[in-house]
């Protein structure tokens, strides 16, 4: 296929992998942030084409992963209403809350649908005038553009029964909030090459200078990933610390200034707690003043549950890049995705899915001729 | 459609006479009696399924193809040559007549096509709201022609894993069907019978020790449940796995992987090495399996694990899918 298979090439690959090898005199931590780039990294094998010593850790940036969990409970307590229907992405359906997921919701009656653009819970909303349709809008700036272009249109066109569960993050904030944890093991990172195709990477420049740490907007193909390695291991080595870009068939340095604009339009920057990690100020996106009709925690009223985390889960730790996934006892063995004891096992962008889902439950010695 | 349809009185005999006999045209079905009397000669084999796909008309198919087909493919996979089909319809009130008509059409094309009869059945009507407008079982007789058993015992370490063509085009047919991707080009379903190729293959005297249909689950559930079953592993060369280009920009858009993407007319079969060349130039004489090639091979262990060499040369494990599948949020 087209614009894939370029980027899929073993031989390139192990060129790179060579050429990161030559250049790498000590040990180095990178973090990628990206959830899909964490895939693309267990799924292709790319940290075991890695010289020893070059360690990949895995970032917050699975948006289901760290929407809170108080979200979820109100996601699920809205859509018992017998006048709702709650429209999530697909992923967010197996989320456990305090006391199921939405799935389960879904088992009991709840009218839970799962779309594919925000624009059609709109057009639900269109076609189902009695009824109060609910957009459950997580996701990181990448997802945020088009959930905002959702309320802007209802309110163009003076929708009176659609509302949005607004639940958004912002990555800068998050890996400032890593950087500054005593003990962090972070020396470099593989920036989320789809958040900076529409926010830029304008706002990564204070964090590299401040804190001292190269880095590389990246892309999620493999060797996109093992260029933005080597372009960050250059840097390491050579005692530079400053924003690159990888990801440059997609990213330009200001961004995309429409789908900024309709977030500042609709969007406001709040406080945000992040399921696994805790409260990070500014960190999150919430409905603007001039959008709170729209905002179906005013609509419905709303419930706050403490974050309750099984003991033996280390999802935390594994977000914050300080454990992976098969340090935990319990991966594999008493966690699996049908038995899931935290959320970077049920999402399909999780680490702890990814890590059972490419290498089984004990890994590696995958052998084969 | 209506609940009189199904109601075993006049309307109900009307329906069957009218519709139903007409649409299958089978000596053993005017007989109007209470079932089929069928002769069978020596082992048979015997499976059901039901099909309850939404939308029932999608790019490639129907809910009716697909009730052949399907149950034809799994009589096939057990090494018989598939005879007999029932065919039990649960109808929803309000159902267009002319919709029931397309899909008993379109069954009848495709027993013919398939070599099989039509030849005992049932018809209720349920509430509208009950039922998703059609939902079919249909139940199959084959009489096993394969001269050693066909299952996963039957596999061996050094087998080699044949697939019959393309994966995923079924999975992502009836989804874009569905939700109204309006995706540039119209994938079609690739659901058709596979009986021709296996039976060709028992009859060149390949040594088929399992054979297995690709449907829920794709390709990946199906090596898992074979090694699970067998004891043994099996690896898969992803990088031989034929996905056509429209099937993976849908996936990579969906964040699917092809693997585990249903499929409605392809198989795997698991031959004796030293077949492996001559089974795939059997396969490739047919349309239904003119793709088909060496996409793996059994080994002694770990049992029940499968993996697969990807696109860089490393291993990477293959499970079966968890839950249902669900499009990533970005």
């Amino acid at each position: 296929m087209k614009f894939r298979d370029e980027y899929r090439d073993g031989v390139t690959a192990r060129r790179f992998a060579a050429a990161i090898a030559r250049v790498v005199t000590r040990p180095w931590t990178l973090m990628e942030v990206c959830g899909g780039q964490t895939h693309a990294i267990v799924r292709f094998g790319i940290d075991e084409l890695l010289p020893p010593g070059l360690t990949l850790v895995h970032g917050p940036g699975c948006p289901v992963c760290v929407t809170p969990v108080e979200y979820i409970d109100k996601a699920i307590e809205i859509a018992r209403r017998p006048e709702v229907i709650l429209c999530s992405f697909g992923d967010m359906l197996r989320v456990p809350g305090t006391d199921g997921d939405l799935f389960t919701a879904k088992s009991r009656g709840a009218d839970v649908r799962i779309i594919y653009s925000p624009l059609d819970a709109l057009a639900i909303a269109r076609a189902a005038p009695t009824r109060e349709v609910v957009f459950f809008a997580v996701g990181f700036e990448t997802t945020a553009p088009a959930n905002a272009m959702a309320a802007y249109r209802a309110k163009q066109e003076n929708f009176r029964n659609f509302s949005m569960l607004v639940s958004h993050v912002l990555v800068p904030p998050a890996m400032c909030s890593l950087l500054e944890a005593p003990g962090t093991r972070v020396q470099g990172f593989l920036a989320a090459g789809h958040v900076c195709t529409v926010m830029g990477f304008r706002q990564y420049e204070p964090i590299a200078a401040r804190f001292g740490v190269p880095i590389v907007v990246t892309g999620f193909e493999p060797l996109d990933i093992l260029q933005g390695i080597f372009m960050c291991v250059c840097q390491l080595e050579r005692g530079r610390a400053v924003v690159e870009n990888q990801y440059s068939r997609s990213v330009r340095r200001d961004g995309n200034g429409p789908a900024q604009e309709i977030m500042r339009e609709v969007f406001q920057v709040v406080p945000r707690r992040w399921r696994g990690i805790g409260d990070i100020v500014e960190s999150g996106l919430g409905l603007a003043e001039s959008y709170g009709d729209f905002d179906a925690e005013r609509r419905f009223g709303t419930v706050i549950t403490d974050e309750e985390m099984a003991t033996e889960c280390i999802s935390g730790l594994v977000l914050r890049g300080e454990h992976k996934p098969p340090d935990c006892p319990a991966f594999g063995t008493r966690c699996t995705p049908e038995r899931p004891l935290g959320v970077t096992m049920v999402s399909s962008e999780g680490a702890c899915a990814a890590y059972y889902r490419y290498r089984g439950a004990r890994i590696p010695t995958v052998g084969g001729r | 459609m209506q609940l009189a349809h199904g109601g075993g009185g006049r309307a109900m005999k009307q329906l069957i006479d009218l519709i139903i006999r007409p649409a299958f045209a089978d000596p053993e079905l005017d007989r109007c009696h209470d079932g089929a009397a069928l002769a069978v000669d020596g082992p048979v084999a015997f499976t059901t399924d039901s099909y309850v796909v939404r939308p029932i008309i999608f790019p490639g198919g129907d809910i009716g193809s697909l009730a052949v087909n399907g149950t034809v493919n799994d009589l096939a996979m057990c090494g018989a040559r598939p005879l007999y089909l029932s065919v039990g319809l649960i109808l929803e009130e309000g159902l267009p007549i002319d919709t029931l008509r397309r899909v008993l059409a379109s069954m009848h094309k495709a027993a013919s096509a398939a070599g099989v009869r039509l030849v005992t059945g049932d018809t209720k009507v349920v509430d509208h709201g009950k039922a998703d407008r059609i939902f079919v079982n249909t139940a199959g007789l084959g009489r096993i022609v394969a001269p050693t058993p066909i299952g996963p015992s039957s596999v061996r370490a050094g087998d080699a894993v044949i697939l019959s063509g393309d994966i995923g085009r079924h999975g992502i047919a009836v989804m874009a069907a569905r939700e109204g991707f309006g995706f540039e080009t119209t994938i079609e379903s690739d659901c058709a019978a596979v009986t021709n190729p296996v039976l060709a293959l028992l009859e060149e005297g390949i040594a088929v020790h399992c054979l297995r249909d690709l449907t829920r689950g794709g390709l990946a559930s199906a090596a898992v449940e074979i090694a699970e079953t067998a004891g043994l592993a099996i690896v898969l060369d992803e990088r031989a796995v034929p996905v056509r280009d429209d099937v993976a920009a849908a996936c990579e858009l969906l964040g699917f992987d092809p693997l585990h993407v249903a499929n409605e007319g392809r198989f795997i079969a698991f031959v004796a090495p030293e077949d492996a060349d001559r089974a795939v130039e059997v396969l490739r004489h047919h349309p239904v399996s003119a793709e088909a090639l060496v996409a793996g091979w059994v080994e002694h262990g770990p049992s029940g694990r499968v993996s697969c060499r990807g696109a860089l040369g490393v291993m990477r494990a293959i499970d079966m899918l968890s839950g249902e599948q669900l499009p990533r949020i970005c």
